[in-house]
């Protein structure tokens, strides 16, 4: 098996390096919030207390201006690169480091923006100058100022941040750790609590809904580990922690139920949807017509479409399934049985048989 | 739970600890320094002094808050209470709140899944509505290699336990697992507690102070499922499969048997002392169970689910001999056929696929 995919030496020279560039690299470690005050820095802070009582070379590179009595009492036993003043505004002081080149630096608030005439213009490429030296950077940063988490945050608070890191960066971190607290221990210690709350529902509100994106955010990260890991230890694609349900989309009858139901199921259990159709290129136009009907709705619902191409339908459908992983069936009833079916067993019989492992949901006509 | 344990107490707080588990941790132990731990009771059996929470005495100290490690315990025999949780629920009762510490796996829901991705069962578990009453969820995060390292440092177990937790439940693939159904799980908590919160705000405040808020609002609740009992031993799974959909969705949830002997006491002793194990774990998930009659299992059932208004009906898929379309078809064939008006998942067993 092993054999089939022998890389040629290039590929394995590329590889090779590409190895060796990550073993030089600094180790990069995320604590994500939710919102501030849920006490990420204070993690960050205890984190880099912890491995320096190891051992470890451990210096802090950027903290919060305003510290908590705990923060604070922490800082005291760390080693502090004090902050540059750049026309007038502090920022993290990346040649100072670079020079006393520790194993570990603390960087909070990864969203910073730098003033103009600073080295990067933003933090989060300090941190990566850090790390392409070969420092490990421990940060923090919140839901919020991630770039691409933008839109939704706003959606829920209504204020829109001006800062903010790029989750491809994020992604490349080699550890994300999520910090949670009840909502009402954020907005005791939050420094925005006296806030009014723009948007709608109350800040609680919106804090606790910020709250499941990040705990969904960092199960997607972990997700992705999960199947590298897999993949690197040649484990199959395993029945794991997250549902993906695939709706079967035929022109014999409108499936706007369905898609609606495999929806639902799927933003509850936050898994993925699929749709998959058969190829008919002999197809009525009536029939066409229902079929591109349904496709539109499952489009609609964000479900990823795929056309299958075989001789046997119900075998499409459960290959499909096995090579994505797929945990549930949504498939609903053909208005019409034919006498045949009576005899060899009707299509929704041979899925039901055949679908070992897989939830077969039945959906009425 | 400790830390929180001493802000609460810097506060001026009352709280005391009820159990906790040191595993002869340092760092643990260091934390509940400086913190009231309320003597745990001694119960004897088989010879040897176990410890347990002594819940008459947190009772008598009535603290503010109580302090309560490991909710899915199981007390030795001899104790007052099968199980820690059912413990909490005295204190609760009592009108002390509580700080406890679950670990995902223990959630009976996700027994079947846990045991696919780890290859263990595991035994002792809690009903999830146990958790859907706290009134706050608290995910306590970390990336697996950082467990790992701490494990190798002898800081969770005993150099000769630590070998044997790397090879079982610590082996990386599996804390990866685990901690993504944790996130999943505390995401689903989130979620379930913020709907309560908005159809608390539209339809005012539901409870006072003394009891845990509902987390479902019954108008929001329009599907109905019913599972179908049978003394195969996968029907478990399918309870838990049943009951953590009804979750989710949110909907009600009903389990049946249907006997086809005039009189259920009239069965064979072992199918039905299963059957009522079944029945039973049903009812321990919170599931309203009924016992049906009838010569057509499929007919009755589905008479049942259209009578009481059932959108899903949860069945298990059939051995594989007893698959056939020309001679007679197997239940799960038949309720495919009636219940053309309704909703029916078959559940499948899920097992890992073993490497090849």
């Amino acid at each position: 098996m092993a054999g089939d995919r022998r890389p040629d030496p290039e590929q394995l020279l590329r590889r090779v390096q590409a190895e060796e560039e990550q073993q030089r690299r600094g180790r990069l470690k995320v604590f994500l919030g939710y919102a501030g005050g849920v006490g990420k820095s204070f993690r960050m802070l205890d984190e880099g207390r912890r491995r320096r009582e190891r051992g470890e070379d451990v210096v802090v590179g950027a903290v919060q201006a305003n510290p908590t009595p705990e923060v604070q009492a922490l800082l005291r036993r760390l080693e502090v690169i004090p902050l540059r003043k750049v026309a007038g505004v502090s920022v993290m002081d990346v040649e100072a480091i670079l020079r006393r080149h520790p194993q570990v630096c603390l960087v909070d608030s990864l969203a910073y923006d730098n003033p103009p005439g600073s080295r990067n213009p933003k933090r989060w490429q300090d941190a990566e100058a850090l790390l392409a030296a070969g420092v490990s950077v421990i940060a923090t940063v919140n839901l919020q100022y991630i770039e691409e988490q933008r839109e939704e945050v706003e959606r829920i608070t209504g204020k829109r941040a001006t800062q903010t890191v790029p989750q491809s960066f994020l992604s490349t971190a080699d550890e994300i750790e999520v910090v949670d607290a009840p909502p009402e221990t954020a907005l005791q210690r939050s420094s925005d609590a006296a806030e009014s709350a723009a948007g709608s529902g109350s800040r609680a509100q919106q804090l606790s809904a910020l709250r499941e994106i990040a705990l969904l955010l960092t199960a997607e990260v972990v997700d992705h580990q999960l199947e590298a890991y897999l993949r690197r230890q040649g484990l199959e694609q395993m029945w794991g922690p997250h549902e993906r349900i695939l709706l079967w989309i035929t022109p014999h009858s409108q499936a706007a139920a369905i898609i609606a139901s495999g929806r639902r199921n799927a933003d509850r259990f936050h898994g993925e949807l699929f749709a998959a159709y058969l190829s008919q290129p002999d197809l009525p136009p009536e029939k066409k017509a229902v079929l591109d009907e349904n496709l539109a709705l499952a489009r609609e619902a964000d479900a990823q479409i795929e056309l299958l191409d075989a001789e046997d339908q119900v075998d499409a459908v459960i290959r499909f399934a096995r090579a994505h992983g797929i945990t549930q069936i949504f498939v609903k009833r053909h208005p019409q049985e034919h006498l045949w079916d009576r005899v060899v067993g009707s299509p929704l019989d041979r899925l039901i048989q055949a679908a070992e492992g897989i939830d077969v949901r039945v959906f009425p006509e | 739970m400790l830390d929180e344990g001493h802000a609460l107490k810097a506060q001026g707080v009352d709280v005391v600890i009820g159990y906790f588990e040191p595993h002869g941790r340092k760092d643990t132990i260091v934390k509940a320094e400086g913190l009231e731990i309320v003597p745990r009771r001694k119960v004897p059996y088989r010879g040897t002094a176990f410890e347990e929470m002594d819940t008459a005495a947190v009772l008598a100290r009535q603290p503010q808050i109580c302090l309560v490690d490991e909710l899915a315990h199981t007390n030795v025999p001899g104790s007052e209470r099968t199980k820690r949780w059912e413990d909490v629920q005295v204190l609760l009762d009592a009108g002390i709140p509580v700080v406890t510490t679950l670990n995902v796996q223990h959630l009976e829901s996700l027994n079947d899944q846990v045991r696919d991705f780890s290859g263990i069962c595991v035994r002792e578990t809690l009903p999830d509505w146990v958790v859907k009453q706290a009134d706050e969820i608290v995910m306590v995060d970390l990336p697996p290699q950082a467990l790992l390292n701490r494990l190798k440092r002898g800081a969770i177990y005993a150099p000769e336990k630590a070998g044997q937790a790397l090879q079982n439940f610590f082996k990386e693939s599996t804390l990866v697992a685990l901690r993504e159904l944790t996130l999943r799980q505390a995401a689903h908590e989130v979620d379930v507690r913020q709907d309560a919160q908005k159809a608390a705000e539209v339809h005012g405040p539901a409870s006072g102070k003394d009891g845990p808020a509902p987390v479902l609002s019954p108008a929001e609740t329009t599907d109905r499922i019913l599972i179908h009992i049978t003394p195969n031993p996968a029907t478990a799974a399918l309870i838990r499969r049943g009951r953590r959909v009804a979750d989710f969705l949110p909907a009600d949830c009903f389990a049946v048997f249907v006997h086809g002997e005039s009189d259920f006491r009239d069965m064979p002793a072992a199918q039905r002392e299963t059957v009522e194990r079944h029945l039973n774990f049903a009812r321990n998930l919170r599931i309203e169970t009924r016992l049906l009659q009838g010569k057509d299992a499929a007919r009755t059932l589905v008479e049942f689910a259209r009578l009481n208004g059932i959108t899903q009906i949860f069945l298990l898929r059939p051995q594989r001999a007893a698959w056939s379309t020309l001679f007679g078809r197997n239940l799960l064939q038949q309720v495919v056929r009636l219940a053309r008006d309704i909703q029916i998942t078959i559940v499948a067993e899920r097992r890992r696929e073993k490497p090849v």
